[in-house]
């Protein structure tokens, strides 16, 4: 039902979403790694004022097994004030919670209790295939006029090509695939977009078939999976132009425009360079003025890998006699000032001050978990953590944090053989100056989660990688 | 047409003026993507184009048809249509889309002529035009009355838009110059449920008018 006033969570403009008010609970994707048990979501008291502060306080299973929960979405986001498709009357309200490994969508509603959501409708694989010819739903972003899903799987469920599946924003049914042309576009991964300039960016990871049972060491060395981004224009849906980063760097995953509408620029995560096994980010950005010029990317950081004892490592590294960063997660906060970058292999999140996003400058950085060095969290100083930082969300105003542990299964297994755990992370940002400090309230982890795996984090009202705004 | 009548195409217009929908939210928009408040204000002509042109087609439509059959039979089709759309946008919860945010003056044009109309502005006129006293020819006006039927329509349609431009235009400057965007999320109350319910309304009044 559609409200008389605007939803108070959304905001014309990121200035305006960094003044929003505190969340008071996060959910979180969480999955059993054995399908034996069905996946959940978990929900988190982020109230500092609660006694139940970082505990989880809501917990509600999915009705299958074997989803595999990986990233989730809000229904409706600021989006919806944008001017050519607007209605800010609807709420954001529903969860798009999509299965990687069953191919499943669930729509849970927060209301009327937000600490328990409830499913209200499952889309089944056989929806998605047929009428969009997707399989692997990963992204989901709530579009002005749609809910849009990136997918890495075709209709069959183990090749490509992946691409992007619009849902109906009312009856979340499937409308179809976004494509009128995809050009030379095959793999799929993250989707984002610059919605005031037409823009939409995507990047590549695999297909089903290359990732469903783990890295394969021959497909990286033979540089085989993704290393291009590809631009695309978002009113016509065609293939505008690709950008490929050079076939070392190999697996450009996340995408984080500037949220800021008026800029022309974004950043993605590449997870490993198969040259010295570095982690690196890059800059996209118009190549010369004009708001028609050309894309091009830069590097603007590199991350080594840091030198390690073989017999530290896990079989897949022991070859090398290092520890790859493995960039797997960014994220931008909403005044485009930080960007958070996840280490997971080394267990590390670093915080770049990315003013000038030519130059990003480091100004901290918090150890977590690492394949070799499982560093403890101070709230919990003799427990080794496994794991490191993966994916990032932080707060619309900036100030707060959160890392969860979990990357996906089979690559969990492959990294962390003895196991990746499960843990949650808040971590307290200097907004002048940079710096971050792990809060030692707030440290949900082991039996909290029971026994489940823990991937996305989502901000009840909103975080920095759920919406978009039309007005700078 | 009446002076009344004039004036409540001019009410109408400025309704659809006020509406953030209608127009001059895209204004805005453009002209603080361009930090220009020449961008914003190009950009209100081809959108009042294009709702004059919604409008026109309705307006030019009922006055033509009138004033050479002046029958009950339109009135209470018009009734029933009225009653019918209105019912529809307030169930529905489907949305107008478009997908660009970059148009052209003739795209801009294209889309509020589409927003309009689904919107359903011309027949938010329907009620004020047939309220208005059909042209009465007689014998020797016959021909002449045919010929220019559509004309009070076009007229119609002309005050109704220029009021429509003129508080887009105000409403439009003063978000961009004094209030700031954030208004909106204040101010942004659900004219289409209003509107929804204002077209229920006033198909009943015209039903009733009728019988």
């Amino acid at each position: 039902m559609t409200r008389w006033t605007p939803d108070p969570s959304f905001y014309p403009s990121p200035r305006e979403a960094a003044t929003a008010p505190a969340e008071k609970l996060a959910y979180v994707a969480a999955f059993d790694r054995t399908a034996q048990r069905p996946d959940a979501i978990a929900v988190l008291d982020t109230d500092p004022e609660s006694a139940d502060y970082g505990r989880v306080v809501g917990w509600t299973d999915l009705p299958y097994t074997g989803d595999e929960l990986h990233h989730f979405g809000w229904n409706a986001c600021s989006s919806a004030l944008c001017p050519t498709a607007p209605h800010p009357h609807v709420e954001r309200r529903y969860l798009i919670v999509p299965g990687l490994r069953s191919s499943r969508i669930h729509v849970f509603d927060t209301r009327p209790d937000p600490r328990a959501p409830h499913l209200v409708k499952v889309i089944g694989p056989e929806e998605l295939a047929e009428k969009a010819g997707y399989s692997r739903p990963h992204t989901v972003h709530c579009g002005p006029d749609g809910i849009y899903l990136s997918a890495l799987g075709g209709v069959d469920g183990a090749q490509g090509p992946g691409g992007i599946a619009v849902l109906d924003h009312t009856t979340f049914g499937v409308r179809g695939a976004w494509e009128a042309d995809r050009g030379p576009q095959f793999l799929a991964y993250d989707v984002w977009w610059h919605l005031t300039q037409d823009v939409l960016v995507t990047s590549e990871w695999g297909t089903p078939s290359m990732i469903e049972d783990g890295i394969v060491g021959e497909l990286l060395l033979g540089r085989r999976y993704g290393h291009a981004i590809h631009f695309w224009d978002l009113a016509t849906r065609r293939h505008v132009q690709r950008v490929d980063l050079g076939d070392q760097y190999q697996m450009p995953l996340e995408l984080r425009p500037a949220h800021d509408p008026t800029q022309s620029y974004g950043f993605v995560g590449v997870v490993i360079s198969v040259e010295d096994l570095s982690a690196s980010v890059w800059l996209w950005h118009r190549d010369g003025t004009g708001a028609d010029a050309p894309w091009a990317v830069t590097r603007v950081i590199d991350i080594p890998a840091e030198p390690a004892d073989p017999a530290d490592l896990p079989d897949l590294l022991k070859p090398f006699g290092a520890v790859p960063p493995l960039v797997t997660d960014i994220d931008l906060s909403v005044d485009d000032r930080f960007l958070y970058v996840s280490c997971w292999g080394t267990g590390e999140l670093r915080q770049y001050d990315v003013s000038d996003p030519f130059h990003p400058v480091l100004v901290g950085s918090v150890r977590l978990g690492g394949i070799v060095a499982r560093t403890a969290h101070p709230a919990a100083p003799d427990e080794p953590l496994a794991g490191g930082p993966q994916m990032v969300e932080i707060s619309r105003d900036g100030r707060r944090v959160y890392v969860s542990n979990s990357l996906y299964g089979s690559w969990d297994d492959q990294f962390y053989p003895d196991g990746v755990g499960a843990w949650l992370a808040k971590l307290d940002v200097d907004p002048e100056h940079g710096g971050l400090t792990p809060d030692e309230r707030f440290f949900p982890h082991g039996e909290e989660f029971r026994g489940l795996r823990v991937h996305q984090t989502r901000l009840q009202g909103g975080d920095a990688s759920s919406d978009s705004y039309c007005f700078p | 047409m009446t002076g009344r009548t004039l004036l409540a195409l001019a009410a109408l217009g400025a309704f659809h003026g006020l509406n953030p929908a209608m127009g001059w939210l895209l204004a805005v928009a453009r002209g603080l993507q361009q930090r220009r408040r020449a961008a914003l204000l190009a950009a209100l002509p081809p959108i009042a184009a294009g709702h004059l042109a919604s409008v026109a087609v309705v307006a030019a439509l009922v006055t033509a048809t009138r004033s050479v059959t002046a029958s009950t039979a339109l009135t209470v089709t018009g009734g029933v249509v009225l009653v019918g759309f209105g019912l529809w946008r307030l169930l529905s919860q489907r949305h107008f889309r478009w997908a660009g945010m970059r148009l052209s003056a003739a795209q801009l044009a294209g889309w509020s002529f589409l927003m309009s109309s689904a919107h359903g502005a011309g027949l938010m006129l329907l009620p004020v035009l047939l309220a208005d006293p059909p042209s009465t020819g007689g014998h020797a006006g016959h021909l002449a009355a045919a010929s220019a039927g559509a004309l009070p329509g076009l007229v119609a349609a002309g005050v109704h838009t220029l009021a429509m431009l003129g508080v887009a235009l105000t409403v439009a400057l003063v978000v961009y110059e004094v209030l700031g965007v954030g208004v909106l999320r204040r101010a942004w109350f659900n004219v289409d449920r209003l509107w929804a319910g204002a077209l229920v309304a006033a198909g009943v009044v015209t039903l009733a008018a009728a019988i």
